[in-house]
Formats: C-alpha cells, sequence, structure tokens
C-alpha cells in the first residue's frame, strides 16, 4: 500500500468565485458584454472543427428548467452544455409536479437538490429566476421571463450584428413591431445601448412605450437603419379586448416588413417564431438579407460562453478554447 | 360604541419623558402618573402612589396611534391574520385602536358578522378594534348593504376596500343614504378598465421591467368622481390610500370648495417610490401601487399642510406561500402595523421632511377625527392611550420578530430609527418591548 502524502493546500477547495446571475442586461457593463462576445467567438471557431466537443465544463451539471414553450432557446442551452461536456438535465413543466400543482419554489428546492452549477429557467411570469436566485446556490441564467428580460437573446443579437456588419458601435437599429409584450425588445434596446448603437422603435403607437426610447410610427422610419429587427404580435401577452390594433389585417398593411419597404443594404432580423405574412413578408424572410439562420447559430455559441463564463473566471483566450478541444 | 375590546384599569408613573401631545400644547418633560387606566397627574416630581415606575429619561411620551386601515384577514384567512395576532401587532407598534376592513371571507355586510367580530374581540383584542362594514352586499357593487342596522350594530365606518364602488350611480345613492349613519363612507378609489392587468405604476420603470402599469389616473380619475359626487351630494367622504399627486390636487380643489373630504396616505406611499420595484420582490407589490418621486413628494406636502389628514398602514397579511412566488403571480399588500413609527421616523422626520409633531398628530389625532373616534391625548382625566418611544434607538426589522402572524413587510432586513417601547390602550398596558 503507498504511502498518501497529502500536501495540506492540495485539500483546500477552489476559491469560490463570487457567486453572479445573469437575470436581465442591467446587471451587465459594457466590458462584460464584450468579454461575452469575444468568449464566444472563440468558441465559434471550436464549432468549425470536426470534433465540436470541449471537456471544459465536464462533471458540472446545467438544469433547463422551461416553464413556456421554446424551440430555440431550450435545444441551444442543452446543446451548448453539451458541446462544454457538462451534464444537462431538461425539466419541463408539462408532465412534471407542476401539473400536481407544485410551486415553482419547491421545484426549485427539488432541482437545486442536486446541487447543479446553472439553473436555465424559462417562466411566463416575471420574477421567476428572481425568485429561483433566492432560493437555489446555482448560477441562474433568466431564458426569458414573461415580458421583462431575455438577456442571452440580446447577446447573441449582438454577436449576429457584429458578425453581419463587423461593428456594433454607431450601428442603427430599428425594431419594428409589438414592443409592449417583447422581453426581446427590452432586453436588446439595454443591449445596443450599453455598446454604442442605437435604436428606433417603430410600429402602432399603443404597442410602443415612449418611455423606451425613440419610437416612430410610421414603417418609412426603418428607412433610416443599418438593421430591422422584426418582432412577433405576441396575442398570447394581450389581455382579451385591449385592441392594440383593430386587426391584424390592418397591422399587417402598415407595418409588414416587406422588401418594398427595405433598401439595398439592410440586414433583417427576427427572434423567431415568425408569422410569415403577418409581420414579416415571406421574400424578405427568406432573402439574403434575413440572418434569422446566422442568429439561431450565434445563440449556440453564445450561451456557451455564458455558461463558461458564470461557471470560471476571467476571459478565455482562443489558444485555450483550441488547446482543450 | 365603534371601538370593542379590552380595556384596563392599570397603575403607572412614567417619569422624566419628554411629554409631548401636540393637540394639548404639551411639551415638556415631566412626571406622568396613571390611576385606574386614567392620566391623574402630569407635573415635576410626582408621588408614585406605590405604582409601577418606568423610567422615562431620554424618551418621548406621546398620545398613542390610532389607524384606520388594517386587514385583520378574521373569518376567513385565519392562517395570516387573527383579531388576537393583528391587535399585538398593533400593540407592538404603539397603536390604541384600529379600524379592521370587511373585505373577509365572508364580508362584513350582514350585522349576524359584524356581531360576531365584535362578540370575539371583546376578548381577543390586544387593544380596542373598531369594524368596518361593507358598502355593498359581498363588496360586489350592486346592492347596498344595510348601512342603518349596521350602522347600530357597531360598525365603525362603510367601505368596499380591495376595489371601487364601480357604478357612479350606486356610489351617489350610497353616499344620499349615508346620510342617516353618521358614519364615514371610505373609498378604494380605482377606474378598472385602466388598472386591470397592472402590477405597478405606469411608467419608465414599468416599460422598462415590462410590468403591466397601473396609472395614477387609474385613482385619480375614481377621486374625482367621487369628490364631484360628494360634492353633488354635500356628503363626506373619506379617500383611503392615496398615491398620486393629480390625486392629491382633486382633494385640494374639493376641500377649497367645501366639500368635506378626508383623506389618508400609507407609510410606503409616504416612503418609497416605484424605483424600488426594479429587485422584483413581492413584498413591494400592493394596491395602489408605489409611484414616482414627484408623487411621493406631493403626498408629503399634503401631510405637512394637513390636507391629508392620516397615516394609515393598510396593513395587509399575505402567508408565505402566496408571497414567495415571482412578482408577477404575487397578490397586492404589505403588512405596516409594526413598523410604521420607525419606517416614518426614519425616513421623513430624520431627514428634515416632516416634524415629529406633524407625524404623531397624523398617526393619532387626525385619523381619530375623521372616524369621530376619541382623541387619544394626555390630560388630566383622559383614559390613558400612551405611546413611549425611544427615538434614539436603531433596531433592524426581521421577521421572526413580528408579533403579526404575516410578515409580508416592505422592510425585511432594514435598519431603522425609532423603537416603541411601550403601549397603553384605553388604561391597560398592550405592549411592553
Amino acid at each position: 500500500m503507498t504511502d498518501l502524502h497529502v500536501v495540506p493546500g492540495d485539500l483546500l477547495p477552489p476559491a469560490t468565485p463570487e457567486r453572479r446571475h445573469l437575470l436581465s442586461i442591467a446587471d451587465l457593463t459594457r466590458d462584460d458584454v464584450e468579454r461575452l462576445l469575444s468568449t464566444a467567438h472563440s468558441f465559434a471557431l471550436s464549432q468549425e472543427r470536426e470534433n465540436k466537443k470541449l471537456p471544459t465544463l465536464r462533471g458540472r451539471l446545467v438544469v433547463n428548467m422551461f416553464f413556456e414553450s421554446s424551440t430555440r432557446t431550450s435545444s441551444s442551452f442543452e446543446l451548448a452544455a453539451k458541446r462544454l461536456s457538462a451534464d444537462t438535465l431538461s425539466f419541463k413543466a408539462s408532465g412534471s409536479s407542476v401539473d400536481k400543482g407544485e410551486s415553482l419554489k419547491d421545484t426549485a428546492l427539488t432541482i437545486s437538490a442536486y446541487d447543479p452549477d446553472v439553473i436555465v429557467i424559462r417562466h411566463p411570469q416575471i420574477g421567476a429566476p428572481q425568485l429561483v436566485s433566492r432560493v437555489t446556490e446555482a448560477h441562474v441564467v433568466n431564458a426569458g421571463d414573461g415580458k421583462h428580460q431575455h438577456p442571452t437573446q440580446a447577446l447573441l443579437d449582438l454577436y449576429s450584428i457584429q458578425a453581419a456588419l463587423g461593428r456594433l458601435e454607431g450601428v442603427h437599429v430599428a425594431i419594428v413591431g409589438d414592443i409592449l409584450h417583447s422581453r426581446v425588445a427590452r432586453s436588446l434596446v439595454q443591449a445596443l445601448r450599453l455598446v454604442g448603437a442605437s435604436v428606433t422603435l417603430v410600429g402602432p403607437p399603443p404597442l410602443v412605450p415612449a418611455e423606451l426610447g425613440e419610437r416612430a410610427f410610421e414603417i418609412d422610419a426603418i428607412a433610416e437603419a443599418d438593421v430591422v429587427y422584426v418582432l412577433r404580435m405576441q396575442r398570447e401577452r394581450m389581455e382579451e379586448g385591449a385592441n392594440y390594433v383593430p386587426s391584424l389585417r390592418e397591422y399587417s398593411a402598415r407595418w409588414c416588413v416587406t422588401p418594398e419597404r427595405l433598401r439595398p443594404g439592410q440586414k433583417v432580423m427576427h427572434p423567431g417564431p415568425m408569422n410569415r405574412g403577418v409581420e414579416i413578408d415571406p421574400r424578405v424572410a427568406d432573402s439574403d438579407a434575413a440572418l434569422v439562420v446566422d442568429q439561431v447559430r450565434a445563440g449556440l455559441v453564445v450561451r456557451m460562453a455564458v455558461l463558461y463564463d458564470l461557471l470560471t473566471t476571467g476571459p478565455v483566450l482562443v489558444e485555450t478554447a483550441m488547446e482543450v478541444a | 360604541m365603534i371601538l370593542v375590546g379590552r380595556g384596563g384599569a392599570d397603575d403607572l408613573v412614567v417619569r422624566g419623558a419628554r411629554v409631548l401631545d401636540p393637540g394639548e400644547k404639551l411639551d415638556a418633560i415631566v412626571d406622568v402618573r396613571i390611576d385606574g387606566g386614567h392620566v391623574a397627574q402630569i407635573g415635576e416630581r410626582l408621588a408614585s402612589n406605590g405604582h409601577r415606575v418606568i423610567d422615562g429619561a431620554g424618551l418621548l411620551l406621546a398620545p398613542a396611534f390610532v389607524d384606520p386601515h388594517v386587514h385583520l384577514r378574521t373569518p376567513g384567512r385565519e392562517d395570516e391574520e387573527t383579531i388576537e395576532t393583528g391587535t399585538a401587532a398593533a400593540a407592538a407598534g404603539g397603536y390604541c385602536a384600529i379600524l379592521a376592513m370587511p373585505n373577509t371571507d365572508p364580508v362584513v355586510d350582514t350585522t349576524d358578522v359584524l356581531r360576531g367580530l365584535r362578540a370575539r374581540a371583546e376578548h381577543e383584542a390586544a387593544i380596542p378594534v373598531g369594524f368596518t362594514a361593507a358598502i355593498t352586499i359581498g363588496q360586489a357593487g350592486q346592492q347596498l348593504t344595510e348601512m342603518g342596522e349596521l350602522a347600530d350594530a357597531g360598525a365603525a365606518a362603510f367601505t368596499d376596500d380591495g376595489r371601487p364602488v364601480a357604478s357612479a350611480g350606486l356610489m351617489r345613492r350610497a353616499l344620499e343614504y349615508n346620510a342617516i349613519t353618521g358614519r364615514r363612507l371610505a373609498l378604494h378609489c380605482e377606474e378598472p378598465s385602466l388598472t386591470r392587468g397592472g402590477h405597478m405604476h405606469m411608467g419608465a420603470v414599468s416599460a422598462e421591467l415590462g410590468l403591466g402599469g397601473w396609472p395614477s389616473l387609474g385613482e385619480s380619475l375614481g377621486v374625482a368622481r367621487e369628490l364631484s359626487l360628494a360634492r353633488d351630494t354635500a356628503q363626506p367622504l373619506h379617500l383611503m390610500h392615496l398615491s398620486a399627486r393629480e390625486s392629491v390636487e382633486h382633494l385640494r380643489a374639493a376641500q377649497a370648495a367645501g366639500v368635506e373630504a378626508s383623506a389618508e396616505a400609507t407609510p410606503h406611499h409616504l416612503c418609497l417610490t416605484d424605483e424600488a420595484v426594479r429587485s422584483l420582490d413581492p413584498n413591494l407589490k400592493m394596491n395602489p401601487p408605489l409611484r414616482t418621486a414627484d408623487d411621493r413628494a406631493a403626498l408629503i406636502e399634503a401631510l405637512n399642510d394637513g390636507a391629508i389628514a392620516a397615516i394609515a398602514t393598510d396593513h395587509a397579511p399575505h402567508s408565505r406561500e402566496e408571497k414567495d412566488v415571482p412578482f408577477e403571480a404575487a397578490p397586492f399588500g404589505v403588512t405596516g402595523l409594526e413598523t410604521a413609527f420607525a419606517a416614518l421616523y426614519t425616513h421623513l422626520v430624520q431627514p428634515g421632511l416632516v416634524t415629529l409633531e406633524t407625524l404623531l398628530e397624523r398617526m393619532s389625532a387626525g385619523p381619530a377625527h375623521i372616524f369621530g373616534l376619541d382623541r387619544p391625548r394626555i390630560a388630566i382625566g383622559a383614559p390613558a392611550n400612551l405611546v413611549l418611544l425611544n427615538t434614539g434607538a436603531t433596531w433592524r426589522v426581521r421577521e421572526e420578530r413580528f408579533r403579526s402572524r404575516s410578515a409580508n413587510s416592505w422592510l425585511l432586513g432594514e435598519k431603522l430609527r425609532g423603537k416603541v417601547l411601550l403601549t397603553v390602550a384605553a388604561g391597560r398596558v398592550a405592549y411592553e418591548a
């Protein structure tokens, strides 16, 4: 039997980094955003290799808690965790104890008993990620809470804009559509301001809150923009009989983004899911100007960067990412 | 009698406190002796007559407080508050009398329910309590309650608190008919078509957070309507928990035009703004919601000049499971009885926004006058309704210290200045720190 030679310092746990969550773009500084985008870029390079898996987060656990339907966000968080070699556990509200009346707090406590490193949560109610962050030791990432915030969407949008235009500073983005009910718009407006881009909000007056920034009601206003960011009419978040617009027919007649309303060179983005023919003309959605698929691809590497950033400290170097690959 | 509950005939001497009763023009460092539950003597070096002596040196002795707006949650939600715990919380906050709201289950809309509550309070209440009754049956806004019978059975006032009387026609009828009761109508002003889906004040912060807005106009439109009806019917009324500058402006205009309109403001509206909601802490969710710094300034100004003559806590207990949910899913309401004086002393008196005298007046004589209760006073022969305060002491608000059965306080964890040391209510020592 070999004697174990114990050096006292070896047995100390690593210093706990300051526990951080990503609940809102408002929690981030410009440095944070730039660091995350550059980390995402490093991971994008790693995704060009044949073996796309990095050992970085081996042995870590990322739990996805989705209380609202999602295609892009849930799949990309799951894939991001897997590409970093973390274990994943996907929890969906339907078919779980939530159907038996379990509260969000109890569900979060139950999941926390597995000692997850990160809990990714999407929930229809504003404040749900904050509640989870109060009861768990895990890092919490907000994957969308009601009309409030969707910070990783804003980060992937910045990443896509930077990839398409080569810059963020001074870029002009027109966000068109149902701003009032959009957590994507709220996060994106804050994120664009943070990096020195400018924003115009375009849409029907009741759906464009004056407090959020410069606004215009005529669709012509998109002509000034480098990027036209199109939003869906979120009918599921509108109260019965609220009459935000008289009809979808009138909405699309006045605000649908059509090829005729765009000028050459403009880029078009949409967070999905699209309602073709309502807020975006199918010819625009399928054109080269549309960055919709690039956005989805950016979602993977940006979410890898977010997980990496929460669970490690300091910026990742390209060499490091390539080396560990 | 509007108030029910245990009084007492305690004997006591408080020695050397600063005795401050603005209504009696009394501000002196003297001794106060209480014989058999009544103020017997005020002066220097009083004989103790064998009574218990409390050293008041460095402390403040004032008329105890009156809270016209408390939710005791009984009957129906005794898990959140009972007559016993709610009045114990009030005693710990320095109160000698409170009025309980009728939005219980069942609603206090019949004399049977009212008499039942009053009978229980005789034995259970730590301090005298008055029970208000609903304006409409079930607070449903359709049919007036038997206001005359309810008044005879001891209803302290009439209110559909928690919701407005939606029909202007019915509100007008209630004002007219209420002339026979001699009690106040206390109104929760809200235009529901403007506040539906609202979780916080509609403004810059709600736009940024994405929370449904509850606009100032949702209150002030209701305030304007009720004041117009009061003027038209020449009847008095009381406006509850005012929160918006526009509401205060309507109130001032009506008062100037001779309408007998009174109003109250809550500690949370006087101390906080909607900026606090950024934390998404459900204990910052109340109806009406926290408003802007400008609205807060208007409330403080009205408190100072007397347009708003009462401070009311709108103490609204909620169970932990009801509040441990996302902000958007949480019910409205926060507790306040045990923190009111300290919160207001810390946030209004210390920064010089309101004088101590004004604060004491609006927490005691003001609400008592509006609701026809005897003013708590420090005068020879008066029933002993006193609070002994240490305005130099600081303390931290902690959940486990509450006497209330609920802990949904907007002040949890906060350090406050001003501590209630002793409350004497209707001649009985109801609380000692």
